[in-house]
């Protein structure tokens, strides 16, 4: 099993052997998803949360993804430097969780930064945030933090998890002054509770380092990965939101004098 | 006034307030163009919406287009062989029309147009209905040559053979070669009168055959030629009295400079029923006659507007009469009437302006469509409130493709123009010979079979060593290849020495070539198809392990392959190299044989919607490619075979090189509007952003579609909802609802690209 409870920072701090592999589940070019513009993403296997709208089951299991030697991964997006300068886009580590895996993703962050000079961004769901050291979180750009949920009990109902590392997390990165896009899955029946939303957005709002705030409509559309992994997906009969209700989830972060897309 | 030469008096009001002084002594638009165009680096926020006039018109159009839909053809002019004055003046509605002409003498009746092939239009006329006048039958095929007779009488049967398996494919034999673009600006710039005294003072330069440098045929031939286009210009002045306009002058306003330009162009296509009737580079030479007339206050930019409208909207119902074996290699009833727009000048200032807008701009006021063919020249450079124009028109579109200018400029120069989907030529100064293409995977097919058609068994390549092995080695098959593709080149060129030949014999493009410098560069234009299929099988040859299937006779007919291969499309330099060597190695091979007048050998990687017809023709492949599935589009990796998003995907294809492929290396992609981002502005910056990523990595072309799978599946289901749906393929653009079933079905399985 994987060691799921997060480390102390001083911990995580002391391990200064950079491992040359890790466990990789795939890379991708994408535009527009995972952070600003078009940026080579790196998605590492091995997830501590089972959320239940999960749309990559796939990547929950460390041991599932591919044995990967950090020169390997900064090699391939070494192709695309040229492309990504003037698309104005970078590099993203994402999973998975990619800070169950702290050194590796420290490792393809900071060569990503200084080798081949890209811009770059963390996609995390800060659970495991303690494992970041401040000198990891020097080479990224922007976090992309998936928050889920401000209600306590909601987020162990998502994730399987407790929340309070996530929003230790957000508050360190706010210290930091660290800039934050926030992201927030509405599901109905299940996040999208006026008073959920509200607490994230008062959350968001106080911390001073959120750019913005992605309100993303939940979609059935990794279903199809949960049956190919045997393993059920619950929200089967859970519709995605409505127009009405993004716009009026958006409307709460834009209240909070956020920038909501 | 009178201390002005009497020429520069003639042409006081239609010159006056224009800058410079070369473009006037001698014919040079380029000139005219950087004397005095208004670089324009702004935003859409000036554009003007349509008129009421310009929405009735329309209308009046796209009423008709159901039952132009259902029935193939709208009407066909069946009994006059078109000319330049064939036809009675046509109008879509008289008091309407700000810029008048039609190809015949009502909007979307088609013209026969017999000097390609009798048979074509007989073919053609059977097909739809029309009575095949006798009359016409016995001038055409007893008294009058077509350039359709003259290439069969001159084919080789090894020709033919290569032809009929579809290995050589497409090929205008039959059918109008076009890809041969007028410099139509000039009978706005010059008027005719003045073109005339031009061409007769070259054909004068040529009375003396000792003092010429050129072999004797080759001064006689020009001579006549010319003659010929003297002859055009005369019936095109002809053509544009019967509108009522004297367009023996220049045009003096912008009204008239479209007018002009545009009378120019239809005497092109009422000749011509060539693959491609492109338009050329005319935006930004327009712009400086409107901005001249809203300068001096007599234009409002509503008014230039719906003058480009009204224009845009005549380009769009250019229509030919084509049979049903063409509609099934180039679907969708294609015209390519491409407009070349933006750019950059030699002088680093954008050629973007308000004009350049404002034809895009006809996609919203007229709604989207795929004629005429929208090609911006894309750089870098380009201002940043055009690109997001561009990029918001093709989000809201897919009407729109795109070219590096910067792999063109530095070539062609900065008055190049696309002719058909890829190919660049400086207006004016050069043509094509269009050659269609070879299919490189039934090649290398035949590299294993000895030259056997694996469809049909007979023999068509080289006979002579077979691979009998059960598992390919790859030497082997590479060392076969090489002897294939030899012949095929050989063959190939030969083929398409004897069309130009003819063509120029029987089907001379008089008023195109009118409309041309004297003494232009040729180019034979070669091309492939199957690159990506050829591409894979060799990598699956080498880095997998091929086994082979054979029947009875001990041909080849299917393979297994065991293990993985690094697929095209990956941006694995494995497997690209294999790609890019074919390109080179063709390439190499079509240069060794001499061309006819000299031309200068070029390929493209292009199918156009070809890419079916060759995937029926073509057998089981070694990359596990099933017989009769399509080939992917133009230089395209295999659907579903690039697992790594667009862009990856479109870096392989940035590795194929431009200087072995210069007539054009084509690119299609199809992208959900998820997969560019979560905001219409984030869309619009991050499209922008990927046309500058792939143009800064050495990227050809790219067409962009954005686009949802359901709105596909649901116009295939009603296409009487979505009559404009357009969509790009392979160079161009098509109504969906247009498309064979069999295409349709072709986009819709091709790799969409979104996210998850």
């Amino acid at each position: 099993m994987t060691i799921l409870l997060p480390l102390p920072t001083t911990l995580a701090a002391a391990a200064t052997h950079r491992p040359s592999e890790g466990s990789v589940h795939s890379w991708d070019l994408s535009t527009g998803v995972d952070g600003p513009g078009t940026r080579f993403v790196t998605f590492l296997s091995g997830c501590p949360l089972t959320c239940l709208y999960c749309h990559n089951p796939d990547t929950w299991r460390m041991r599932a993804g591919k044995r990967t030697r950090a020169d390997d991964v900064i090699a391939e997006a070494h192709k695309y430097t040229r492309f990504i300068a003037a698309a104005d886009g970078g590099a993203t580590v994402s999973g998975g969780e990619p800070l169950l895996q702290p050194v590796f993703t420290g490792e393809l962050l900071h060569r990503m930064k200084h080798e081949l000079g890209l811009h770059t961004a963390l996609d995390t769901s800060g659970f495991l945030g303690a494992r970041a050291t401040d000198a990891l979180l020097r080479d990224v750009d922007l976090v992309l933090l998936d928050i889920k949920s401000w209600d306590h009990e909601t987020y162990r109902k998502v994730t399987g998890r407790p929340l309070r590392p996530t929003l230790d997390f957000a508050r360190r990165l706010a210290g930091l002054g660290k800039e934050v896009h926030l992201r927030f899955v509405l599901v109905p029946g299940l996040t999208d509770a006026g008073e959920n939303v509200e607490g994230v957005a008062a959350f968001a709002a106080g911390l001073g380092n959120v750019s913005r705030v992605d309100v993303l409509p939940f979609h059935k559309l990794g279903e199809g990965k949960w049956q190919a992994l045997g393993k059920e997906f619950t929200l089967h009969d859970t519709p995605s939101p409505t127009a009405e209700q993004i716009e009026r989830a958006r409307a709460v972060f834009e209240q909070r004098g956020l920038t909501a897309v | 006034m009178t201390a002005i030469p009497a020429e520069t008096t003639e042409n006081g009001e239609a010159w006056e307030g224009f800058k410079g002084g070369l473009w006037r002594d001698a014919i040079d638009v380029r000139d005219f163009i950087q004397q005095n165009y208004t670089p324009y680096g702004g935003g859409d926020e000036f554009l003007a919406g349509p008129t009421p006039r310009t929405t009735a018109v329309w209308k009046v159009i796209t009423d008709t287009f159901p039952r132009e839909r259902e029935k193939g053809v709208l009407d066909v002019a069946y009994d006059i062989p078109s000319t330049i004055t064939a036809h009675a003046p046509g109008y879509i509605d008289r008091e309407k029309d700000l810029i008048v002409g039609l190809q015949t003498d009502a909007p979307l009746k088609r013209a026969i147009m017999p000097y390609g092939g009798w048979r074509m239009v007989a073919g053609a006329l059977e097909t739809y209905g029309y009575p095949v006048s006798e009359e016409l039958e016995k001038v055409f095929t007893e008294y009058r040559k077509t350039h359709n007779a003259g290439v069969f009488d001159a084919y080789t049967p090894e020709i033919r053979a290569a032809r009929k398996a579809g290995v050589i494919t497409g090929l205008p034999d039959a059918y109008g070669r076009g890809r041969i673009i007028g410099d139509y600006r000039r009978v706005s710039l010059y008027g005719v009168d003045r073109l005339i005294a031009v061409k007769k003072e070259e054909k004068e330069e040529l009375n003396s055959l000792s003092a010429s440098p050129r072999p004797l045929e080759e001064t006689i031939r020009l001579r006549e030629e010319l003659s010929e286009q003297i002859r055009a210009l005369a019936e095109l002045k002809a053509m544009a009295a019967s509108y009522g306009h004297d367009i023996s002058a220049p045009a003096r306003t912008g009204r008239e400079a479209v007018q002009w330009l545009y009378f120019a162009y239809l005497a092109a296509v009422k000749e011509q029923n060539g693959a491609a009737m492109s338009l050329g580079r005319t935006s930004t030479f327009i712009d400086v006659y409107l901005q001249r007339d809203i300068e001096a206050g007599v234009l409002t930019e509503e008014q230039a507007q719906e003058l480009v409208d009204d224009f845009i909207i005549k380009l769009r119902i250019v229509r030919f009469l084509r049979t049903p074996e063409y509609d099934e290699l180039f679907s969708g009833d294609p015209t390519w009437v491409t407009e070349s727009i933006g750019g950059m000048g030699e002088d680093g200032r954008p050629l973007v302006t308000r004009t350049s807008f404002r034809y895009l701009q006809t996609l919203y006021n007229l709604g989207p469509a795929p004629e005429p063919n929208m090609t911006v020249f894309w750089s870098p450079r380009l201002p940043r409130g055009f690109k997001e124009f561009c990029a918001r028109v093709s989000i809201d579109t897919s009407s729109v493709q795109y070219e590096s200018d910067e792999l063109m400029r530095p070539r062609f120069g900065d008055d190049t123009a696309i002719a058909c989907c890829v190919s660049a030529m400086p207006v004016g100064k050069q043509m094509q010979y269009f050659g269609a293409r070879v299919n490189l995977a039934k090649t290398l097919l035949y590299a294993i079979n000895g030259g056997r058609d694996e469809k049909s068994g007979e023999q068509v390549g080289p006979a002579g060593g077979a691979i009998t092995a059960d598992v390919l080695d790859y030497d082997e098959v590479m060392a076969k290849f090489d002897a294939q593709m030899e012949w095929l080149a050989d063959t190939y060129v030969h083929a398409l020495n004897v069309i130009h030949y003819m063509h120029d014999k029987y089907a001379y493009e008089r008023i195109e070539m009118a409309l041309h410098d004297r003494d232009v560069r040729r180019t034979m234009a070669c091309g492939i198809a199957g690159l990506s299929v050829a591409a894979d099988s060799l990598s699956a040859i080498k880095y997998a392990r091929v086994g082979v299937v054979r029947d009875g006779t001990g041909l080849a007919v299917d393979y297994t392959v065991e293990g993985e291969y690094p697929a095209y499309g990956n941006n694995d330099d494995r497997v690209d190299g294999i790609a890019v060597w074919l390109v080179e190695e063709f390439m190499r091979k079509v240069r060794r044989h001499p061309t006819y007048r000299g031309a200068e050998h070029t390929q493209s990687v292009l199918t156009i919607t070809s890419n079916v017809v060759y995937g029926k023709k073509t057998g089981n492949t070694p990359d596990g490619r099933r017989a009769g599935e399509p080939f992917s589009p133009g230089a395209n990796p295999m659907n579903g075979r690039d697992t790594h998003g667009y862009v990856t995907s479109a870096l392989s294809v940035a590795k194929l090189p431009y200087e072995d492929a210069e007539d054009g290396i084509s690119l299609t992609n199809t992208v959900t509007p998820d997969g560019l981002g979560r905001t219409p502005e984030e869309r619009i910056r991050n499209l922008a952003g990927v046309l500058d990523g792939y143009t800064a990595g050495d990227g050809f072309h790219m067409n962009v579609n954005v686009l949802r799978r359901e709105v596909l599946r649901d116009a295939m289901e009603h296409p009487e909802n979505h009559p404009q749906l357009t969509i790009r393929v392979s160079g161009y653009a098509v109504n969906f609802v247009r498309l064979t079933r069999d295409q349709q079905l072709d986009v819709l399985n091709r790799t969409f690209h979104g996210s998850l």
